[in-house]
């Protein structure tokens, strides 16, 4: 007998008709690859014979995750829980796969499938055992997550000796005890910096956590109160979801039970499947994206780290004339020693997340659309790096933009088909507001400030985009209530208002950012600014332009004591830069560049920090938009006249108490606009031949540009011809590497 | 599920509020609108050949006299064949400059023109910028969408392609 046998010694399996959970998964892999229908069903009797039976019985577990989030939720004391609800309850399969879930942070409905898979797959049935009353943990990313802010809790749920469901509940924590303070450090640059790591482990038993788990976790991260709320909050939400399935079981039976859980997802999948040949069209649609990032110039990183760069998301979508939509990333560029790198398991998640809010229309939300669908990642890119060092804490910073681009390729599809209500070029991100100090007690405090969950949405056929409302990643956001911020975060919000020409613009605009203007208020604090810089993190859509790219703007060491003692003016913001109410009124050390994401850096009290929330991308050509939209743009000052002027070419007069849109001049400034794109356009074939011959060939590019190409040219032999067949070049051209 | 024409053109036109917007959002999609808003289209060019698939706000594939399938544009200009890159026959105009790129942004608003460029596509005959990409210099001009019509008419539509 082996030490493990004697330590665990053999019980009967958990899974169904005598099967351990593993030997159930492989079966059910096995009998999709064979059939290509979950678990093989034919047909969907349940539903066809008792249809009423059916939906009540969905009814009743919808309503039961959907309730378990609302109520658990309010256990939490973090604002980023409890009031933003980045929470999410989830109903399992003894294999792991999702049958119905709430609201909420919905891209971990998958990487808690893949937690589970884990479990099920690594036979923790054996060893350490799952068993009713159980409680399971996971936060690491190359096991199963985005980033160790995300934390997973999983409970088994039984029935007369048989797993029938796991319920899993995930929050994000405000911090992790990583290398910075914050939720999304940008900083660590290994795992071993990511702060605390829980590889999908038992925590408790008997409905309780184990005290040696509890008390390693309040030892790790800075915010232990939060931490310990949000993990009752998950561990409730999980008992709320346990009773919801016992007592549909002993309502409806047993059988009826296991037959609907597989006849559920297996219409998730049929249902994706029509929604793609209902709403889009077969083909291959493109939208690559790219973000900065500039830490060369950081001296708290070494200097294998310390490096400007950028990450390359070639997103490629086909739909499959089956209506599978399959998703390549083939010619992202390499991993790197930064806190931006993504694991397959997070992609699937943005994707999965992305694809619920858009094609997943049917009521039947779970894991049958990951069924129907797939996704490439290139082996030793940032998307797959495949190996077992790299970070992860800042995924976001590219799963975002890079996931938000979908929905405008998707678009195209829609708008081809006739569904133009469903067309939206994309969504704005960042900046993420972060730090955190040790406050006068000794005790370590970390902020996360999530504004961002309310950025613009691209612009629509019908429609401007959404402003300042939601995220791709987050589709019930919230940006929080000011008073409930300043309650957490030792910054007072000087003002929180509506950011002009944030917005792409378009025929149709898209929606728009904001800005909060904060005023340290304690003596010493760290902070970070986190968001795109040098580069627009989405393209428009059909002519419209991408919204406006970020920048930092933070000022130290303030004359505001001096203003407010004397009573006179104080910026709330800076809704201008080329005339900054900021600069102008208060005096101090500036820090005003296109360093969109940084380091921690110590700022003292009174001292500024610009948070630039994005908006969204624009559609159409801009000289078609309706004057009367121009007209409502000024008036609600989103819009700065110069640019109404030249990017709408609107001729504008004094009004009495407005600057009004001459329609009569308007018309004619619009006819010269068009004529004078002739004289600045050249034919493409002329263009692709100087740029040829002036820019490839001679390499002349800033060195983050071509280190990209470099490093996506030797990933991706594919993406190399590619590259090589677009320009002319011969088969052996490449870029070569960046000298720093 | 169906909506009248008068409803679809005031729905493509922006026309209809929010509730009603969110009602057609909400219920089954309307399995005939292939049917009719092609048709809303071809009614509203000034050219006769039929519209085989909109392919963006001013561009369509279209099937020609002659059972060519071209990219044309609302003007009536040809793109050619729709399984080539119609951007290839476009006119361009590349923002790499720091000053073409303060025309569209305020300052520290927009991107850095030695990481990202700006390249408006338009149309040679009638100027309407069709396209923008937001692209690192050097990218190879994007091929946004290449649809199957074959397999969206016969398998999906369950009718011929075009004419033929």
């Amino acid at each position: 007998m082996t030490p493990e046998a004697r330590a665990f010694p053999e019980r009967a399996p958990i899974g169904w008709d005598g099967m351990t959970l593993k030997q159930m998964l492989d079966h059910s892999d096995q009998v999709f690859a064979e059939t290509g229908r979950y678990h093989g069903l034919d047909g969907l009797e349940l539903k066809k014979n008792d249809p009423i039976r059916y939906e009540r019985m969905y009814s009743r577990m919808r309503g039961g995750v959907v309730t378990a989030r609302e109520n658990a939720a309010k256990i939490a004391a973090s604002p980023l829980v409890e009031e933003m609800g980045e929470v999410c309850f989830t109903l399992y399969t003894p294999e792991g796969d999702s049958i119905a879930l709430s609201t909420g942070i919905i891209v971990h409905v998958h990487t808690m499938s893949d937690a589970i898979k884990h479990i099920v797959r690594n036979d923790y049935e054996v060893n350490p055992g799952i068993e009713d009353g159980d409680i399971f943990v996971n936060n690491d990313p190359q096991i199963s997550n985005v980033h160790n802010a995300d934390v997973q809790t999983m409970v088994p749920v039984f029935w007369e000796g048989e797993l029938v469901a796991w319920a899993a509940g995930v929050t994000h924590e405000v911090d992790v005890g990583a290398r910075t303070p914050g939720s999304s450090s940008v900083g660590p640059i290994s795992r071993l910096e990511d702060g605390i790591d829980i590889p999908a482990m038992k925590c408790g038993s008997n409905d309780t956590l184990f005290r040696d788990y509890v008390d390693r976790c309040r030892r790790a991260v800075r915010t232990p109160l939060y931490w310990s709320l949000d993990e009752k909050t998950r561990i409730a939400g999980c008992h709320m979801l346990r009773d919801v399935v016992l007592e549909l079981i002993e309502s409806e039976g047993i059988e009826t039970y296991k037959r609907f859980i597989r006849e559920v997802i297996e219409e998730g999948r049929q249902s994706f499947l029509e929604r793609m040949r209902e709403q889009l069209v077969p083909g291959v649609y493109r939208a690559p994206v790219f973000i900065d990032y500039q830490l060369a110039a950081e001296p708290s990183l070494p200097r294998h780290a310390a490096r400007d760069g950028v990450l390359h998301s070639p997103m490629e979508v086909t739909i499959r004339p089956s209506g599978k939509l399959e998703i390549s990333l083939d010619g992202a560029n390499s991993w790197g020693f930064h806190s931006f790198n993504c694991t397959p398991t997070a992609l699937q998640g943005a994707m999965w997340a992305v694809l619920a809010e858009t094609v997943m229309s049917s009521d039947k939300v779970n894991d049958g659309a990951y069924f129907a669908s797939s996704l490439y990642l290139p082996f030793g890119s940032w998307t797959n790096p495949g190996h077992p060092m790299t970070s992860h804490s800042d995924s976001w910073y590219i799963l975002v933009p890079a996931f938000a681009a979908l929905p405008r390729a998707l678009s195209r599809g829609y708008h081809a088909r006739g569904y133009v209500e469903e067309v939206i070029a994309g969504w704005g991100d960042g900046n993420y507001l972060q730090g955190g100090s040790p406050d006068p007690f000794g005790d370590q405090a970390a902020i996360s400030n999530m504004e961002t969950s309310c950025v613009g949405a691209g612009a629509g056929i019908i429609q401007d985009g959404l402003d300042y409302a939601s995220s791709s990643w987050f589709p019930t956001g919230d940006m929080g209530d000011v008073e409930d911020w300043e309650r957490m975060e030792p910054l007072l919000y000087v003002a929180r208002r509506v950011k002009p020409q944030t917005c792409g613009f378009g025929r149709r605009r898209g929606g728009m950012g904001f800005e909060s203007l904060r005023m340290v208020w304690v003596d010493e604090y760290e902070l970070q600014n986190i968001g795109d810089g040098t580069m627009f993190a989405q393209s428009g859509l059909f002519g419209g332009y991408p919204a406006a790219s970020g920048y930092r703007h933070n000022i130290r060491n303030t004359n505001l004591p001096q203003l407010f003692a004397e009573r006179r003016p104080y910026p709330t913001g800076e809704p201008d830069t080329a005339d900054s109410e900021l600069s102008q009124l208060v005096d101090g050390e500036p820090t005003r560049d296109l360093r969109g994401t940084t380091m921690i850096e110590a700022y003292s009290r009174y001292d500024l920090y610009l948070s630039m929330i994005r908006g969204g991308p624009g559609l159409g050509d801009p000289l078609e938009r309706q004057l009367e939209d121009v007209q409502r743009d000024l008036d609600e000052g989103l819009i700065l006249r110069r640019f109404a002027e030249a990017v709408y070419a609107v001729s504008l007069r004094e009004g009495d108490d407005r600057l009004e849109v001459d329609a009569g001049e308007s018309e004619a400034a619009r006819d010269r606009a068009r004529r004078s794109r002739a004289e600045r356009a050249v034919p493409v074939s002329e263009w692709i031949e100087a740029e040829r011959r002036d820019r490839i060939l001679p390499q002349r590019l800033v060195g983050p540009v071509r280190e990209m190409y470099r490093s996506s040219m030797e990933l991706s032999p594919r993406w190399a011809r590619h590259f090589r067949s677009f320009w002319g070049l011969e088969d052996d051209f490449e870029f070569t590497e960046d000298e720093r | 599920m169906s909506y009248d024409r008068a409803t679809l053109e005031r729905l493509l036109d922006g026309g209809l509020g929010p509730a009603e917007v969110h009602r057609i959002m909400s219920q089954f999609k309307d399995p005939d609108r292939f049917e009719k808003m092609p048709a809303i289209h071809e009614d509203r060019v000034e050219w006769g050949d039929r519209i085989l698939l909109p392919l963006g706000e001013a561009l369509y594939i279209v099937e020609t006299p002659e059972r060519e399938r071209i990219v044309r544009c609302r003007c009536g200009h040809d793109f050619g064949d729709y399984r080539r890159n119609w951007k290839l026959e476009a006119l361009v105009n590349v923002r790499n400059t720091q000053e073409a790129i303060d025309e569209l942004y305020p300052p520290l608003m927009g991107c850095d023109p030695e990481w990202m460029e700006l390249r408006e596509f338009y149309c040679p005959s009638c100027l309407r910028q069709l396209e923008v990409e937001a692209v690192p210099p050097a990218y190879p001009i994007v091929f946004d969408f290449e649809p199957d019509l074959e397999a969206l008419y016969r398998d999906w539509l369950g009718r011929p392609l075009g004419s033929s």
